[in-house]
């Protein structure tokens, strides 16, 4: 019993103590002029939708509800972000030639089309996140009429 | 009580280090480059003669590329897994300094584009190898319509993957990569290349 105890307490103060390591939050002032939203004429149901479910691991800025700023979510979370915004980063879209714009486009209709993107990870917390099938359906039709206007 | 104080503070001085470590690794990840800015290329032309003094680093690309192909050919994820990995080397290594100014902006395009794609296939299952390799072949296309290419090659083009697929091969007879063993005779020479 006293071993519970002592491995609890243990447990307690570590969770304490990492809460005082430094995290790098994925959040910047103001919207870059290369941002996908702002050089493209998107509808604002496709916007939103796109802000709510990809903008927070795929672009700067992130809107961190109270439990990702708990340790060890945070770690979790800033390793997806990094991950992310290697990938594709929403922001920086007008920097991408034609063809790459393309490759990207191409990325995207497939991840959303088979459900990959977004994670479960993500949308198990994020209900809202989650594309319905017929949201599924107006971001890709939007993304290929993109794609072939490029 | 004085070893319970201890015990808690060696396994504080534990959680601190073990995740000291874990954010060093990340760091390491920094360098996973984002996106370079290139020009828009879209009034280029792709009507330069072929260019029989062939490009040795290109030849390069182009090996690791069919070494690819044949990969997915035969539905071997995990030497495909491997081609991309070399052909992601190789891409890296091109010399693009020979080629004119505005050639030379294409070809940094049409590399930073094909690395992106051997990469993911370097680290993905055959499904994804194959949309990630339709892409690449065009890419590859495009970079010999500048550099032009040692032996003959043949685009070859299977109307029933994802609208329509293309690659090049070396060998006028079709060996479908996008459908392996399924279909492995589908599609049809589109264009003699040389």
């Amino acid at each position: 019993m006293k071993a519970v105890k002592i491995i609890a307490i243990v447990l307690l103060v570590a969770f304490v103590g990492i809460q005082f390591m430094p995290v790098e939050r994925n959040q910047s002032d103001g919207v870059p002029k290369t941002d996908f939203m702002l050089v493209n004429d998107v509808p604002s149901d496709i916007k939103n939708k796109l802000q709510v479910s990809c903008y927070d691991c795929h672009s700067n800025n992130t809107q961190y509800p109270w439990y990702n700023k708990v340790q060890p979510v945070a770690w979790f979370l800033e390793g997806h972000i990094k991950e992310g915004k290697a990938e594709l980063n929403f922001n920086e879209w007008d920097s991408l030639s034609s063809r790459r714009k393309a490759s990207k486009l191409r990325s995207i209709i497939k991840q959303i089309e088979s459900g990959e993107m977004p994670m479960d990870s993500y949308t198990l917390i994020h209900k809202e996140a989650a594309f319905s099938e017929e949201e599924i359906q107006q971001v890709i039709k939007y993304m290929e009429n993109l794609k072939d206007s490029l | 009580m004085k070893n319970l104080k201890k015990n808690i503070a060696l396994m504080l001085l534990l959680a601190v280090s073990f995740t000291n470590a874990q954010h060093g690794h990340n760091h390491d990840h920094d360098h996973d480059k984002m996106e370079k800015k290139s020009m828009n290329n879209d009034g280029m032309e792709h009507s330069k003669m072929m260019n029989k003094n062939s490009d040795a680093k290109a030849e390069a690309i182009l090996l690791d590329y069919f070494n690819l192909k044949e990969a997915l050919v035969s539905d071997d994820s995990k030497t495909a897994a491997e081609a991309g990995t070399k052909m992601a080397t190789s891409l890296k290594a091109f010399d693009k300094s020979k080629y004119k100014v505005e050639e030379q902006k294409e070809l940094a395009d049409i590399i930073e584009d094909a690395t992106e794609h051997a990469e993911h296939i370097a680290k993905s299952d055959i499904g994804h190898q194959r949309e990630h390799f339709k892409t690449l072949s065009k890419d590859i296309s495009d970079m010999v319509a500048i550099t032009g290419a040692k032996s003959t090659l043949y685009e070859q083009f299977c109307p029933m993957y994802d609208g329509g697929g293309s690659w090049l091969s070396t060998n006028k007879e079709v060996k479908n990569p996008y459908y392996g063993n399924k279909m492995l005779t589908c599609g049809k020479v589109k264009r003699t290349i040389n």
